[in-house]
């Protein structure tokens, strides 16, 4: 299973926020396991869904070079449940950074209508813990982001089209 | 920003109870922030940011964290800070109570120092 759980960034501006969509279907091999009775996308998906959005609005504003990870879940509030044909539209904003950490507010709304609440803290991996160097393959973070279209709406701090990068 | 002591510790108390989940009336002036509230590492950060948004300040990590004076060969000697390192800690830190420290000044006992009425001294350093 790929571990990717946002389909598509439809904004990014570097060092301030970032949207997404994540398209729930019926055919998704998580819905079928989570709830056989009630088909819908699970909440967890959906943290991690804003954790990977808000986890590279962080890692693009330190310039790729920190290890992020998801290290806090604070406030977590879902309103409604994600169901099959619905279409996720994330919005994470960047509240705060320090030097070992950084810390995010999102939404998540279907149709217009708020659909969950969230609030995030990454923090970065000292070197040597865990593993050493990236945490991912050499091109592998480029591909994904490509195939989430970052590179297509992105601005970088610049205010010019965000470049990729040769760290990722 | 013209705050009272209680005005402070109130909110202090609040960025406590969201950050690690203990009960208000856990939050009491003297408790450790690690021994008695169960803070871990990781939680300092989510305090930090958390005490940042509620004030309206900036907290450098090593004003909190004196990292530096605990790991320096100067200060510390045979896991003991030196008469030398309090006198350094006491500069950076004048806002929490280090009398219980000095007695026995243990490296290894500092994590466990700080209390919830030393985090709002030295937040009312910052206002």
């Amino acid at each position: 299973m790929r571990w990717f759980w946002v389909d598509r960034f439809t904004e990014f501006v570097s060092g301030s926020h970032a949207r997404g969509v994540k398209n729930v279907a019926l055919d998704q091999e998580v819905i079928d396991d989570y709830c056989m009775i009630y088909p819908y996308f699970p909440p967890t998906l959906i943290i991690e869904g804003i954790a990977q959005l808000g986890g590279i609005l962080v890692a693009e504003h330190f310039e790729w070079e920190k290890r992020v990870v998801l290290a806090k879940i604070g406030d977590a509030m879902f309103h409604r449940p994600a169901l099959p044909g619905d279409q996720l539209r994330y919005h994470v904003r960047l509240e705060g950074t320090q030097e070992h950490g950084a810390r995010v507010s999102a939404t998540s709304h279907i149709d217009g209508e708020p659909q969950a609440e969230i609030d995030l803290m990454f923090a970065f991996l000292e070197e040597g813990r865990f593993a050493e160097g990236s945490l991912f393959h050499p091109g592998d973070l480029a591909k994904m982001l490509r195939i989430m279209k970052l590179f297509d709406c992105g601005i970088g701090r610049d205010g010019q089209p965000l470049a990729v990068s040769e760290k990722i | 920003m013209t705050m009272t002591k209680e005005e402070i510790f109130e909110q202090v108390r609040e960025s406590l109870v969201d950050a690690l989940g203990v009960d208000e009336d856990e939050v009491t002036a003297d408790a450790t922030l690690v021994g008695d509230l169960g803070a871990e590492s990781i939680d300092f950060l989510d305090i930090v940011f958390k005490l940042e948004k509620s004030f309206g300040i900036s907290i450098p990590r090593e004003e909190l964290s004196p990292e530096d004076i605990l790991t320096s060969s100067q200060y510390v000697q045979n896991g003991l800070v030196t008469p030398g390192g309090m006198s350094e800690l006491k500069k950076r830190m004048p806002w929490a109570d280090l009398s219980k420290f000095e007695q026995n000044p243990r490296v290894q006992d500092f994590g466990n120092l700080l209390t919830v009425g030393d985090m709002c001294n030295y937040v009312a350093t910052k206002i």
